[in-house]
């Protein structure tokens, strides 16, 4: 089974899958806090249009859960706010 | 930088048949840029190419799409294309920039294949461009949309087309127009409880639409197969129903579903509530419009008054050289884009000198458009958004999602400080100035603004670009 972590967890995809519909197919709506009222965010457009989807990969803040496709041994982290709140 | 002698950009419906046309009846080069994991837009969207054991495959999603065959028909020339080397096909490529430069026109693109840490930069040059970017869900605000486990009926679809995955258990549709069947259909088959698909408008308005149904018998038939399936699972369809409240914590749990009047204005005391776990919403679709607005080519309202692409018989926009097809002409559905990509192909290898498509094909196309153009009027008359559909928001409801602004602060951007479309409440209030550039809450503003959908708004760089790629660009322009 392929799988990649997220905030240190194994989750579990089928290769072809984005990093969102595996997070959604593994029970997880949201992954991301909003900037101001600290809501949780998910997927939302699951095309790239609304960046409600966003997230950390491999250190690389931003980018769009829907879009990014599931690789073996990536790093998914939540994404807080801005996403550069640490740097 | 790369040089053609036409790009396409889009590899949906519309580009598709546009590529196919020009390799059928020229020698021109071509290049697609397409912003998925592999050829067939949204309508024909399939699961990123993939190897293993578990990898998903596209045959085992095949009953979640329409007209397979035609999609395996453009595949097919495609690949001829490219096997012969004249057409080159590049995935995951996101076009920012489209620019006219010498007698032609250059487009700066984001190029995403390598995945987040490698993105890099590049620029396509070409004689003759194809403006085929598509649609996207017109959602609308309403109390608790912003919960987690709440999308865009699209966003529901293209988890099921791409990822085989369905979002919920139990599910909640609900907005207007046709597209909310096949997302129901397809839940339901993949295991979800679907506990109704609530249509905000009365099967009534479609009386008035005898000509545009009686000329398009297909179109009824695929409403019908849609209908047999949410039949066979038991699928409530309500119709003047609407969603008017999403409930939950940190995810959604239960929505409330109101019955309309007459007016289109949810009905006191007509509420209930209905334990869920996704909810899908869509009010029709926006024409993907950026490149084709920074362009300057000329635009027309829709009969729903929405702004699209002005477009000749050819498919030719008011700038030599630009041509569209598909849904930012006007949404109508995956068989209007292929007749539109053909005729635009065709248009391309006369303008350019090196073909002609036969007059056959070209008369055929034409018929093909008009009477589909026909039906896509017919549903845009037939499922208008409610009169009533703001009636519900409450003063802390989210309308921009992404830089949190309230309705009220928008009523008060409205009614006390005098905004009288979307741009002046943007200025107001920053709604519309996040990361999505008002592309989903741009319409609600329109509408609470001018009861309209408003002007096609000016988006000089119409996907993030990271500053690696900037350069890229930078570099590519000086050869």
């Amino acid at each position: 089974m392929s799988t990649f972590t997220f905030d240190g967890g194994p989750v579990p995809f089928r290769p072809g899958q984005t990093v969102g519909a595996a997070l959604v197919a593994a029970g997880r709506p949201a992954w991301r806090t909003t900037r101001v009222s600290g809501s949780p965010r998910g997927i939302f457009c699951g095309i790239g249009i609304c960046f409600d989807c966003l997230v950390t990969v491999d250190g690389e803040p931003n980018q769009r859960a829907c879009l990014v496709r599931a690789e073996p041994g990536q790093t998914v982290t939540t994404q807080e706010g801005t996403g550069h709140e640490h740097d | 930088m790369s040089t053609t002698d036409v790009l396409l950009i889009g590899a949906g419906p519309a580009g598709l048949a546009c590529a196919a046309t020009i390799l059928a009846h020229s020698d021109l080069s071509v290049v697609v840029l397409d912003a998925g994991h592999g050829p067939g837009g949204q309508y024909w969207r399939q699961p990123a190419p993939a190897a293993g054991p578990n990898a998903l495959v596209p045959g085992e999603l095949a009953d979640l799409h329409h007209d397979q065959t035609t999609f395996a028909e453009l595949l097919q020339e495609v690949q001829r294309g490219r096997a012969e080397g004249r057409l080159e096909l590049r995935s995951e490529q996101h076009v920012w920039s489209l620019v006219p430069v010498g007698d032609g026109y250059a487009a700066h693109t984001v190029d995403r294949a390598g995945g987040p840490s490698r993105t890099a930069g590049s620029t396509t040059r070409a004689r003759a461009v194809l403006v085929a970017t598509g649609a996207y869900d017109r959602a609308l605000p309403f109390p608790g949309w912003d919960l987690p486990g709440v999308m865009t009926v699209g966003g529901l679809q293209a988890l099921l087309k791409a990822g085989g995955v369905a979002a919920g258990r139990r599910v909640a549709i609900g907005g207007t127009g046709p597209f909310l069947l096949p997302v129901a259909a397809g839940l339901a088959r993949r295991g979800s409880t679907v506990v109704g698909v609530y249509e905000a408008n009365r099967p009534t308005l479609w009386l008035r639409e005898a000509r545009a149904v009686a000329r398009n018998p297909a179109k009824l038939g695929e409403g019908a197969g849609y209908a047999g399936t949410l039949i066979r699972h038991r699928v409530p369809v309500r119709t003047g129903r609407m969603i008017v409240a999403a409930h939950g914590t940190d995810r959604v749990e239960a929505v409330t579903v109101a019955r309309l009047d007459r007016a289109g204005r949810p009905v006191v005391g007509s509420e209930h509530r209905l334990a869920v776990d996704a909810v899908g919403v869509g009010w029709g679709f926006t024409p993907q419009l950026d490149l084709a607005v920074t362009l300057g080519v000329d635009r027309r309202p829709d009969v729903a008054g929405t702004e699209v692409v002005a477009v000749d018989d050819l498919q030719r926009t008011s700038r030599p050289g630009v041509y569209a097809a598909g849904e930012v002409c006007g949404v109508g559905g995956a068989a209007l884009a292929v007749a539109e990509g053909t005729l635009a192909g065709a248009a391309i290898v006369a303008d350019l000198g090196r073909g002609a498509a036969p007059e056959s094909l070209v008369r055929q196309g034409r018929r093909s458009v008009d009477r589909l153009r026909g039906f896509a009027d017919a549903i845009l008359r037939a499922h208008p958004v409610p009169a009533g559909w703001a009636d519900r928001l409450e003063p802390q409801t989210v309308v921009c999602r992404c830089e949190e602004v309230s309705y009220a602060a928008v009523r008060a951007a409205i009614d006390e400080r005098g905004a009288g479309d979307a741009r002046q409440v943007k200025q107001l209030t920053r709604t519309g100035m996040g990361w999505c550039q008002g592309r989903v809450c741009g319409y609600a503003a329109g509408l609470l603004t001018c009861g309209a959908p408003g002007p096609a708004v000016e988006r000089l760089v119409s996907a993030p670009v990271p500053l690696g790629a900037l350069a890229d660009a930078a570099a590519g322009s000086d050869d």
